[in-house]
């Protein structure tokens, strides 16, 4: 799961990561740590919309014209959207307080905004009603948020790496939802009791002494932060031999998948994992450690085939790349 | 009172867990099994007692969302003209505790909405263009009283420390309390100071592992429990015993299998010196190895599990597949007109009923600026038909059947009238129901969708007349094509029905080509795809009645799991008494 969420933080355009997994597997924890293992963003100051000062043909109507803005660098949003939000905060909406005070017509911004460069999490996104995710999946894939309601009329930037997570028991994902995920994992707890005792004795370190336990970790967090940073700035560098590619379509071929959606996730996965690894080409170590993830949820279900779809993608990998 | 006596009855657990809750509530809760009863009464309200200054909060299992997580507060709003919001419970029950009547019959997203508070410890408002987020540190008591496999939802319970179940608990077996809510408060405030051993930890996971529990948060839970009870004690650390209980407690009741009995050559961990409650002796702590209390731990842990909870535990398991099987496991789809009540939504009167308070929410904001243009109006809010928020609610999906027809030559003509018949008689019965048919006819090399899901039997009746027959016999494709159309219904919100007819005797495969074999094998790859889908399904045996023919259908029928019909001279309205059967009440 980590790893996942590092590509998916490297390389933004690998799109998505979906957490599925068993209840107590601490899908929702890691998410919600994100946030502190992302790079700063520098963005226009007071731009609702995270605008990056250079964005060049910025949609936003901030930041719009005019000169030199003002800039500063913030955490990249995680933007949690909670079950139960209402349709005009995840798209944005008049402006209660403007309205009732000034009767002014002014636009604010939704949690589609605020997520615009960066991470936009939903917990239990089997539950999400469908016109939301109807409404999430047009917005992640075009990048751009058109507002026409209530009399207002504009669009805006809103480019985020979506994440779900959920639990399978309790409804499906539609598939067209899954598809939309560039990156799949099934969250499974350490079967073994010493790893099981060491999450519980750092859950419990936490639970009693949070900022103490911030603290301890604050070092590793800066670690992977680094090594974020480094991995984007390397990104551009890293050569895709021909074969790679071959391999990946080959790869796809065996397992059947729909589209080139998976080829292209693989590569840029694979990719951003040289990246992490500080390598300067993608080979096949790479492919292989990154194609369960990318590809897992996407293939037909084979009723004949009893085994996971883990399992398949691995019989794959070994036709493919041999033992 | 020992360990083992300390959970040796029902009751005794149901009380201990409550006050080891009442000490800790915040992130944890209980989940009641009982039917609504003197018992239960008594031990809520000694729970309640003992919680103290927590206040405690009663919720419908089927709350609104305006009234769980809050929302505009249109009274307020208009009265000051600046946004005012109201909080819902969960903000409302910050530090108290959550009480939630008939559990069993929550929805996934109210739970789903509790575990969000319960694991975070706030709420997030995004609603009616307000954006907060308050705390919500809550303890949730779930009272379930659900019959047979009814429960409340996994997700909530997965949770929630203790899961009691009082169902065989009467009047007579409550005993006098253990702890008066004065001592929990002294133990509440004892808590932070209490120190854990490593052993308990590593015994406490140990002995999850061994019961089968893959959860993460049992132990944890197992954990905080061990430290209320010693802070119950009045001791300043945690002993095997608050170890031992808390395992029976919270790790008992969850357990899915049993753990592998002792080894022989520790015939007892009974002659350990009992220890009095309150005077903790340190020699003791070195004599028992992490060995030894684990096995003691466990011993505690499987007498609190229930009697026969495996047996439960797996026919609650198939009968929920059976419930999805039959096409009766309650889907849902958005309704105008009844079912459980949804968030309103823009749109036209004449599309549903007009929710008032949420038009005036969307209304209020507008009230300046519209009286600006119209500077006569002196209404305190100025409604416009954008306005307009009607109510939805959830309900029970209406029904498809798609009947998968078998018109290959195999199937003699005069079955295919007997067919078109019981789908006419279907249909009158559907027009009632406000059901769907589709019609799928295979035959020669591939299946056709004669008649895509209507209500119009005068369409249907037209496609069936001129349903062709004869050729060979593509039941994979016909089968494929049916779990199509069903997908699709399904996708529109209607839950769907397949009904195959045929005589099973599948000789062209998915790809058109003859063949016996590989006609066979596609087939019931095709059937095993409708059960994998969760569709539900009605396999009627049109093969001749002179007895052999029938293992192909059946075999069919048995990779979807669905009813075998043999109808040796099928008649239509035996077969559609059959779907009838077969389809959600």
């Amino acid at each position: 799961m980590k790893l996942a969420f590092m590509i998916a933080a490297v390389d933004p355009s690998v799109g998505g990561v979906l957490a599925f997994g068993d209840r107590g597997t601490g899908k929702s924890t890691a998410v919600r740590a994100l946030a502190a293992l992302l790079p700063k963003i520098r963005v226009v100051v007071g731009c609702p919309y995270n605008c990056a000062p250079d964005t060049p043909a910025g949609l936003c109507p901030h930041c719009k014209g005019d000169g030199k803005p003002k800039t500063a660098q913030r955490m990249a949003p995680v933007v949690d959207l909670p079950l139960g939000a209402t349709e005009d905060r995840v798209v944005g909406s008049l402006n209660l307080e403007r309205a009732l005070s000034h009767g002014e017509k002014r636009f604010e911004p939704g949690l589609l905004a605020q997520a615009n460069r960066g991470f936009l999490y939903i917990d239990e996104a089997n539950l999400l009603e469908d016109h939301l995710v109807d409404l999430l999946l047009d917005v992640a894939a075009s990048g751009v948020n058109v507002v026409e309601r209530e009399g207002l009329s504009l669009r805006h930037p809103a480019r985020f790496v979506l994440i779900g997570s959920g639990n399978p028991e309790e409804g499906e994902l539609r598939p067209q939802m899954l598809d939309r995920f560039g990156l799949a994992i099934d969250v499974k707890t350490p079967q073994e009791v010493p790893a099981r005792i060491e999450v519980v004795r750092r859950r419990d370190a936490y639970e009693r002494d949070p900022e103490a336990f911030h603290k301890k970790w604050a070092g590793e967090e800066r670690k992977l932060r680094h090594k974020i940073t480094h991995a984007r700035e390397l990104l551009g560098k890293i050569e895709t031999p021909d074969a790679a590619i071959e391999r990946a379509t080959r790869l796809c071929l065996a397992l059947g998948t729909d589209g080139l959606r998976g080829e292209l996730t693989l590569i840029r996965a694979a990719r951003a994992l040289a990246a992490l690894e500080g390598r300067n080409a993608l080979g096949d170590p790479e492919l292989r450690r990154v194609a369960p993830m990318a590809l897992s949820h996407r293939l037909r279900r084979n009723p004949l085939d009893e085994s996971g779809s883990g399992a398949r993608v691995e019989r794959a990998l070994a036709e493919v790349f041999g033992p | 009172m020992s360990a083992r006596d300390a959970v040796a009855t029902p009751w005794r657990r149901a009380a201990l867990a409550a006050a080891i809750f009442a000490v800790d509530p915040p992130r944890s809760g209980v989940v009641l099994r009982a039917g609504a009863g003197p018992a239960r009464d008594e031990w809520l309200a000694r729970l309640i007692q003992s919680l103290g200054a927590t206040k405690a909060f009663r919720i419908p299992a089927q709350i609104a969302d305006d009234r769980l997580i809050g929302g505009l507060d249109v009274a307020a709003t208009l009265r000051t003209g600046r946004p005012v919001a109201e909080s819902g419970v969960l903000a409302s029950a910050d530090g108290g505790v959550i009480v939630v009547a008939m559990a069993e019959r929550m929805t996934a997203s109210v739970a789903a909405r509790l575990t969000a508070a319960l694991d975070l410890g706030e709420v997030a408002l995004q609603r009616d263009g307000l954006s907060l987020t308050l705390p919500a540190r809550i303890g949730v008591v779930a009272l379930d009283e659900g019959q047979e496999d009814e429960r409340a939802p996994l997700a909530l319970s997965e949770r929630l420390a203790f899961w009691v179940d009082m169902e065989a608990v009467g009047y007579r077996d409550i005993e006098a309390a253990l702890f008066e809510p004065e001592d929990i408060a002294v133990a509440r405030a004892r808590l932070a100071g209490v120190e854990t051993p490593d052993r308990a930890v590593e015994t406490l996971v140990a002995i999850a592992a061994q019961l089968g529990v893959g959860s993460l948060r049992a132990p944890l839970f197992a954990l905080r429990s061990a430290r209320a009870l010693a802070a119950l004690r009045g001791a300043d650390a945690v002993e095997d015993e608050d170890i031992e209980i808390a395992a029976a407690l919270a790790l008992g009741p969850r357990a899915t299998r049993t753990p592998a009995p002792q080894e022989p050559d520790e015939p007892e961990a009974e002659p350990e010196p009992e220890k009095p409650d309150d005077a903790p002796e340190p020699e003791n702590e070195e004599d028992a190895t992490p060995r030894e209390l684990e096995e003691r731990v466990l011993e505690a842990a499987r007498a609190a599990i229930p009697p026969g909870l495996l047996a439960k535990l797996q026919a609650g398991l198939a009968a929920r597949r059976r419930a999805a099987n039959d096409g009766k496991s309650g889907e849902e789809s958005y309704s105008s007109q009844r079912g459980r009540p949804l968030d309103a939504r823009p749109g036209s009167l004449r599309k549903g009923r007009l929710s008032l308070i949420a038009t005036l929410r969307a209304a209020a904001p507008w009230r300046a600026l519209r009286a600006r243009e119209a500077p006569d109006d002196k209404r305190r809010v100025i409604v416009k038909p954008d306005d307009f928020r009607i109510v939805r609610y959830r309900q029970r999906r209406g029904a498809t059947t798609v009947f998968a027809v078998d018109a290959s030559g195999s199937t003699a003509m005069q079955r295919l009238a007997e067919v078109k018949g019981a789908i006419e008689l279907l249909l009158a019965d559907c027009y009632v129901r406000r059901d769907e048919v589709a019609l799928v006819a295979f035959r020669g090399r591939e299946a056709d969708i004669v008649l895509p899901p209507t209500r119009s039997t005068a369409r249907a009746r037209r496609a069936l007349a001129g349903m062709p027959g004869g050729g060979g016999t593509p039941i994979a494709s016909g089968l494929d094509a049916a779990l199509a159309v069903a997908d699709q219904a399904r996708r529109r919100g209607q839950t769907p029905l397949i009904v195959v007819m045929t005589d099973g005797r599948a000789n062209i495969g998915r790809d058109g080509q003859p063949g016996r074999g590989p006609a066979m094998r596609d087939a019931l790859d095709a059937a095993k795809r409708i059960r994998l889908a969760n569709v539900a399904a009605l396999a009627i045996d049109s093969s001749p009645p002179t007895g052999r023919g029938d293992a192909p259908t059946r075999a069919l029928a048995e990779a979807m799991s669905s009813r075998y019909l043999k109808l040796p001279l099928a008649n239509a309205a035996q077969v559609n008494a059959a779907v009838r059967r077969a389809l959600p009440s």
